[in-house]
């Protein structure tokens, strides 16, 4: 685009063709007061806050800057005396109309109008526009609008009525420069999004994510409800934005595989008696690390869901695990985690009751005994009994909004009541539901509480019974970071080893099927477990993959024409046994 | 060992699973738990792979019992192979009946590598059910002694 000179305020300096006054003043660093002005929106030009005077060939005239296009040649004056008193002259009028708006009374202080000579009215909008020019712009709903003329111009949606196009994105709310549009909060919903949900629709998971990157969270991008807005796209300098990005599946061949699936929680709405989701301020371990993060919604700060420090809290152990009911083993980092809380609460709120409720204290790891005495240092209540109910019964006025913890305290054996600000439930870690649909997958093997089981508990821990796969993690089994690691470097190096050898030994005890003998019923192909077998249409055989076979012999249990045999475990093999066997 | 009904000690033929049953009854062993001694162990890869003719065989050849061991259906170590054992082995109950050999003296039990007292418990029972039925009417015969 071509360059031209122009001058402001008696400096020289130079501006593509046409670009907007406003802008070009902007970028040396001129400030021109704007109202009806957004940096996304088209120019609009109706406040006229912005006018300056400009001297093209000895003419002068008064533009508004925001939508005055240079050229070359002009004098521009920003701040003349004809300028001021034509802003002070503005101001005087739309003071009349909205007497009491901070924006308006700081600019009326600026050019020294002190007694709007019309008065100052009442009204908080000064129809500059930009809302209305948002919403159908930027957002493309087209909720707002200009309503009636002359002195009763208002800005409302279509009957003044509550639209249901509105998708509440807030975003004329922010353009606003009076605050005459406010967004109610509701309360309810502030508790649901409170734990956890992206604060922003565009937003980085959270800091340590791997990989570090944003993410636009489809269910609140303005772009996905009205096919607008689009506003990061401009913005983002690397130009990294797709909204047309789709899932995509891709295809890659690999010759080791690690399943490192994780656990999930234990959903706490099974535990009817602990009151998750019926009372505010009861949140699981993982809405508590996650509010405790500083990285989180409240930025570390430990806050009830009226954003009140608590003064007291109560951490259930054992929630789930270590339960007939729920599942019968013990879960392994949850006492642990528990402390790490007691500890972290007791840290960050001077003077906040911890109440740990433990069945036992399972501190087996290096250093662990150590913490849990730390804490008992530290003044940690520890009680020694599971929680059997968890309510908001207040007996008198002081445990009005508590929540009442009852658990019986098997140390004095007295049933306690504790009324507590807050309640962290430490949930069983579970196998995912989808484990199982995996071990079928990769054909291993799941145990029967859902977790992969290894090849050998103590030779083989990261193996699986299928050669080339391994587990680690918490899919094998509950377990925390240290001892997860511990088994990820085991499960890839023994994955190294079997890329470093380049082949792979195959069972000794695989089937054949003796071809002159099979007929092609191809029952042994729907019988394999590992797809071994293969019917060859041209032959009308069936035959067996070597490498592929585990040799569990089931192929030869159902061949009708006993055209199959397992090696070293052949019929006359067996046959032998019995006769030796009842021999004697 | 003799075949008088009023001493009769029944003989078993136990076909066990290498990765399961075997592994369970090694572990009654190794655990020192006492069973009857009147169950020989034939191990296979899987259950799955015992031929119902293997089955027949050992009746015919004057086996009491025979005892089919395997995982737990949902832990076979080739995932799927028991799920053949278990359609399998009432078929062949069914043909024996037929045949005139009582049922009972086949018997298809899922135990686990950890499961050495379920191994023990189960051989006490078959045992015990084995000499209320008396001696295999086919021992005796051709292969008998
Ligand atoms: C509240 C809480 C606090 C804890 N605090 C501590 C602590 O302080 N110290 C400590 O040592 N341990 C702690 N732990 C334990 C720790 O979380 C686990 O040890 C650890 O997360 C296990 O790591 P993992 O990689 O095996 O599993 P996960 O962390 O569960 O990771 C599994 C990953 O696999 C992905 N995935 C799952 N299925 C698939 C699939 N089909 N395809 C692709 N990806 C998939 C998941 O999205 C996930 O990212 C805590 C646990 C909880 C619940
Ligand atoms: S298009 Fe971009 S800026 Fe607009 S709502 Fe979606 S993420 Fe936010
Ligand atoms: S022995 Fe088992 S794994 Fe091998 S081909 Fe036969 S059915 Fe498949
Ligand atoms: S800012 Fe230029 S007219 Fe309103
Ligand atoms: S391996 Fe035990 S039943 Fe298949």
């Amino acid at each position: 685009m071509k360059t031209i000179k122009l001058k402001i305020n008696g400096i020289e300096t130079e501006a593509p063709d046409r670009t907007p006054l406003l802008q070009a003043a902007e970028r040396m660093g001129i400030r021109i007061p704007t109202l009806c002005h957004h940096p996304l929106l088209e120019p609009y030009g109706v406040c006229r806050i912005c006018t300056v005077e400009v001297r093209i060939r000895n003419r002068v005239r008064m533009v508004t800057a925001c939508n005055y296009p240079v050229t070359n040649g002009i004098e521009v004056f920003t701040d003349s005396e004809r300028v001021r008193r034509n802003r002070r002259m503005i101001l005087e009028w739309m003071l009349a109309r909205c007497g009491h708006v901070p924006v308006l009374n700081r600019l009326a202080e600026e050019y020294g109008v002190t007694e709007p000579r019309f008065g100052r009215g009442d009204d908080d909008c000064i129809l500059c526009g930009l809302c209305v020019k948002v919403c159908s712009e930027v957002v493309g709903a087209n909720v707002l609008g200009f309503f009636d003329r002359g002195p009763n111009r208002t800005v409302s949606t279509a009957y003044d009525r509550t639209s249901d196009r509105c998708i509440t994105c807030g975003a004329c709310a922010q353009v606003c420069p009076t605050g005459a549009i406010r967004i109610k909060d509701d309360q309810e919903g502030i508790y649901q999004a409170m734990p956890m949900g992206p604060l922003t629709s565009i937003n980085i998971d959270f800091m340590q994510a791997v990989p570090r990157k944003a993410v636009i969270d489809r269910d609140s991008c303005i772009h996905f409800k009205t096919g607008k807005c689009q506003v990061c796209v401009d913005v983002c300098e690397a130009k990294a934005i797709d909204h047309k990005q789709e899932d995509r599946v891709e295809e890659v061949e690999v010759g080791t595989i690690l399943l490192t699936t994780g656990f999930q929680l234990q959903d706490p709405r099974v535990l009817k008696e602990y009151g998750y989701g019926k009372y505010k301020n009861i949140m699981t371990s993982l809405d508590f690390e996650v509010l405790n993060n500083a990285g989180g919604p409240t930025a570390g700060k430990i806050l009830t869901a009226d954003g009140k420090v608590p003064k007291s809290i109560g951490i259930v152990h054992c929630v789930g695990s270590r339960d007939q009911k729920y599942h019968e083993y013990c879960s392994r980092v949850c006492c642990m985690y528990a402390l790490k809380f007691a500890h972290l609460i007791k840290e960050k709120i001077h003077g906040c009751e911890v109440y740990n409720f433990y069945i036992d204290m399972r501190c087996f790891g290096k250093g662990y005994e150590e913490f849990y005495n730390r804490l008992l240092r530290e003044g940690v209540n520890f009680v020694r009994g599971k929680v059997a109910e968890i309510n908001d019964a207040a007996l008198d006025p002081s445990e009005e909004g508590k929540l009442i913890m009852r658990a019986e305290d098997t140390m004095i054996g007295v049933v306690r009541r504790i009324p507590v600000d807050m309640v962290v439930l430490c949930l069983a870690m579970e196998a995912k539901p989808e484990a199982k649909h995996l071990s079928h997958l990769f054909s291993c093997s799941t145990g029967k509480d859902g977790f992969f089981t290894e090849k050998h508990p103590k030779l083989a821990p990261v193996s699986t019974p299928a050669d080339g796969i391994f587990i680690a993690g918490a899919c094998q089994g509950p377990k925390d970071i240290p001892d997860t690691v511990a088994q990820a470097g085991a499960a890839a190096s023994a994955a190294l080893s079997l890329i470093q050898r380049g082949e792979v030994e195959t069972e000794a005890v695989t089937a054949t099927i003796q071809e002159e003998m099979c007929s092609g019923c191809q029952i042994c192909v729907g019988v394999c477990p590992y797809t071994a077998i293969t019917y060859d249409k041209g032959k009308n055989k069936s035959s067996i993959n070597d490498a592929l076979c585990k040799g569990c012999g089931t192929c030869v249990a159902a061949c009708p024409a006993g055209a199959a045999y397992q090696k070293h475990f052949r019929d006359q093999q067996i046959f032998a046994e019995i006769d030796g066997i009842l021999a004697i | 060992m003799s075949s008088t009904p009023d001493n009769f000690e029944p003989r078993i033929v136990a076909f066990l699973c290498n990765w399961c049953s075997y592994t369970g009854a090694d572990l009654a062993g190794i655990s020192r738990m006492n069973y009857p001694a009147n169950v020989r162990a034939i191990r296979l890869m899987c259950s799955g792979s015992v031929k119902p003719f293997f089955i027949m065989s050992a009746l015919h050849k004057g086996a009491d019992g025979v005892l089919i061991g395997g995982c737990h259906i949902g832990d076979c170590h080739y995932q799927t192979g028991n799920h053949l054992t278990k359609k399998r082995i009432p078929i062949t109950r069914e043909l024996l009946g037929a045949l005139g050999i009582d049922p009972r003296r086949v018997r298809l039990e899922w135990i686990s590598a950890a499961e050495g007292q379920e191994f023990a418990e189960v051989i006490h029972e078959f045992v015990k059910e084995l000499k209320a039925l008396g001696p295999n009417p086919l021992a005796g015969g051709d292969h008998a002694h």
